[in-house]
């Protein structure tokens, strides 16, 4: 079996998984710091638009689209990022287009303003997009990225149907009639289904939707073939899945949807970190005494465990897979927002 | 605050807050304190995952999606021959994007209608997943602004004036004590008052413990029950702390749920909260 650490050691690419409120964004940032004990130029990217890595790495401004190097011990280098979804699609249109012009079309439009940031696979797509160019980038030999915390954050996988989903739409095909027949772009009154549609969102919302399908057109190929490098690159065995759970009936229940959808697109997890477990502190005394101070610490004592032991049956689905390395951090008298209680959590993980 | 009167200011409750916070278990409390006050309660979820079902046993919940909910919008609007279409297509999709909270206002539209036949004390609505909250809320007010006439501006006009009145809408934030999601709880609350104008309920902090500190010096250094205690202390202060510093950021009043153990929270635990929150235990 490999260990976590091994992993952090040998992995190009890390992606960390799991639903909301299990500390996803603290245990990417102390697989960071681990990674920069060990030598490593690593970059931590998150695109939860909340400054939780901000607060986990006590970085009092926040993080920028741009990586930031923190200042940690050992001979490695760490890196932080918040990825801005819609930034990264200016770039990917600039980078595709045919002319500068045709990217500033693209760019001004209303349509693709909205879209940019909102429709769905978008975001996810985005951040697989990101990690591809970052494990490019010769600054970083190690790319962890912490994915948003919603069920649909591995959607990507589906490149690169998720991306070019709106490229292949009906709706761009029945948009896109018109120009062929040489109609005006705004014509669209001749199209039963598209009066429907500009009755309900308004003909100026429409308006901008046929110009920007316009205006994309003829990028598609070069979309296509960078969605595919990005599904080469997390196939390859430099890419690892570490799946974040805590030990809660509904996040394990998330954590074991994402393998599931790992398995389905011929992935696998290769390690599990169960976090905020309650503490072990050792075994009861043989006997519970009658005064009110000790049987207050007895009982608090007892209820600890029972909780613990609750916490590892309900947890024993997700360590069904054998092969897979598993980790239990225990919840912390505090809370992290630091880089200093950052490195309790990263040695509860390794050490 | 008089549990009641936290019931009843408005008619509609939507609860709201980050993923992982325990949205789904206030719902369940609010409408189970409700129903055993003898209100008449609906209780609304959002998610496409339903929850509220198991923790709510013998009461009926109404799950609205915003694809389902859309689809339906448009079938009425004339897109009856090709709706079925549509939905399987995705064309819902391109329409959602090109008027950006067009699902979000038909969603909010139907709790509108609820609301409007007056067979209900209180709908509660397990509000929308992380981070959606706030873009939801302003859906009305966004859309008046990119849609000026028609249907939709209609609708619009119509939520935001339900949403805006404190005796028909009020949005409950819910949070743990602990610093990250008390940050954000601060940061949604003047977000939505300031944007949404919407009136905001009590606080709802979940999972909070607490008992009183325990004589943890009385066991010997070192001991399991020495350091079990300095846990279990440390946590109780650090969830005060977080209430405390909440209270200084925020004016609003503060309703406590008290953690219960265990990995999950049954129908008999959400009968337990309640229980809690009526007896104004809670507080």
């Amino acid at each position: 079996m490999t260990t976590l650490a091994e992993h952090i050691g040998s992995a190009q690419v890390v992606v960390c998984c799991g639903s909301g409120g299990v500390g996803k964004t603290t245990v990417a940032a102390a697989l960071g710091l681990q990674a920069a004990r060990m030598g490593r130029r690593v970059v931590v990217a998150t695109i939860d638009p909340a400054k939780r890595l901000a607060d986990a790495l006590g970085v009092p401004g926040g993080l920028s689209n741009e990586p930031a190097q923190l200042k940690v011990d050992g001979p490695g280098e760490l890196w932080a990022l918040m990825l801005d979804t819609a930034s990264t699609f200016d770039g990917l249109v600039r980078a595709n287009a045919a002319t500068p012009e045709q990217a500033e079309r693209i760019l001004a439009n209303g349509f693709y303003r909205n879209v940019a940031g909102s429709l769905s696979g978008t975001q996810e797509y985005m951040a697989a997009e990101r990690l591809h160019a970052l494990h490019d980038d010769k600054r970083f030999d190690l790319v962890i990225i912490d994915t948003p915390p919603t069920r649909n954050a591995l959607d990507f996988l589906d490149a690169p149907n998720t991306l070019t989903k709106f490229i292949d739409h009906p709706l761009f095909k029945i948009l896109m009639l018109p120009t062929r027949r040489g109609l005006k772009v705004l014509n669209f009154a001749a199209q039963p289904i598209l009066r429907t549609i500009s009755k309900v969102v308004g003909g100026a919302a429409l308006a901008d939707a046929i110009a920007f399908f316009q205006a994309f057109s003829g990028m598609e190929t070069g979309f296509r073939q960078r969605a595919e490098a990005v599904m080469t690159l997390l196939h390859d065995d430099v890419s690892r899945f570490v799946l974040v759970a805590s030990p809660r009936a509904d996040t394990i229940e998330e954590a074991l949807y994402f393998a599931d959808r790992l398995q389905r697109s011929n992935l696998s997890v290769a390690a599990t970190v169960i976090n905020r477990c309650t503490p072990t502190f050792g075994e009861l005394p043989p006997s519970r005494l009658n005064d009110s101070a000790s049987v207050a610490l007895y009982d608090n004592l007892a209820e600890l465990k029972a909780a613990a032991v609750a916490e590892r049956t309900q947890a024993s689905a997700l360590l069904a897979d054998e092969a897979v390395h598993t980790t239990w951090v225990p919840t912390l008298p505090g809370d992290v927002h630091s880089l200093e209680s950052l490195g309790t959590i990263r040695s509860l993980l390794f050490d | 605050m008089d549990p009641l009167q936290f019931l009843t200011t408005a008619t509609v409750t939507i609860v709201a807050g980050k993923g992982g916070v325990g949205k789904t278990t206030v719902t369940a409390v609010l409408a189970r304190a409700a129903i055993r006050s003898g209100l008449r309660v609906m209780v609304v979820e959002l998610d496409d995952k339903p929850a509220l079902a198991r923790l709510l046993p013998g009461i009926e919940v109404l799950q609205l999606s915003a694809t389902a909910a859309l689809a339906e919008y448009l079938e009425v609007h004339g897109f009856s021959r090709v709706a079925k279409r549509l939905a399987k297509t995705g064309v819902i999709e391109v329409v959602a994007a090109a008027a950006p909270g067009i699902d979000d206002i038909v969603v909010l539209g139907k709790i509108k209608q609820l609301e409007q036949t007056g067979d209900y004390d209180l709908i509660v609505v397990d509000g929308p997943a992380a981070g959606h909250a706030i873009s939801f809320l302003q859906s009305p007010h966004s859309l008046m602004n990119t849609i000026r006439s028609g249907p939709v501006h209609g609708q619009a006009s119509d939520v935001a004036a339900m949403m805006i009145d404190p005796a028909r809408c009020q949005v409950v934030l819910v949070t743990l004590p602990e610093t990250t999601p008390v940050n954000e709880a601060v940061e949604t609350a003047y977000a939505l008052e300031d944007r949404v104008g919407v009136h905001l309920g009590p606080l709802v902090v979940n999972g909070v413990d607490q008992g009183g500190e325990l004589p943890a010096e009385s066991a010997e250094a070192g001991s399991a029950l020495r350091l079990a205690a300095e846990f279990r202390n440390a946590r109780r202060s650090l969830h005060a702390a977080e209430c405390a510093r909440m209270a200084n950021d925020l004016a609003l009043p503060q309703v406590h749920l008290p953690l219960i153990a265990g990995s999950q929270l049954s129908a008999d635990d959400i009968e337990q909260l309640a229980e809690a929150l009526l007896q104004g235990s809670a507080r």
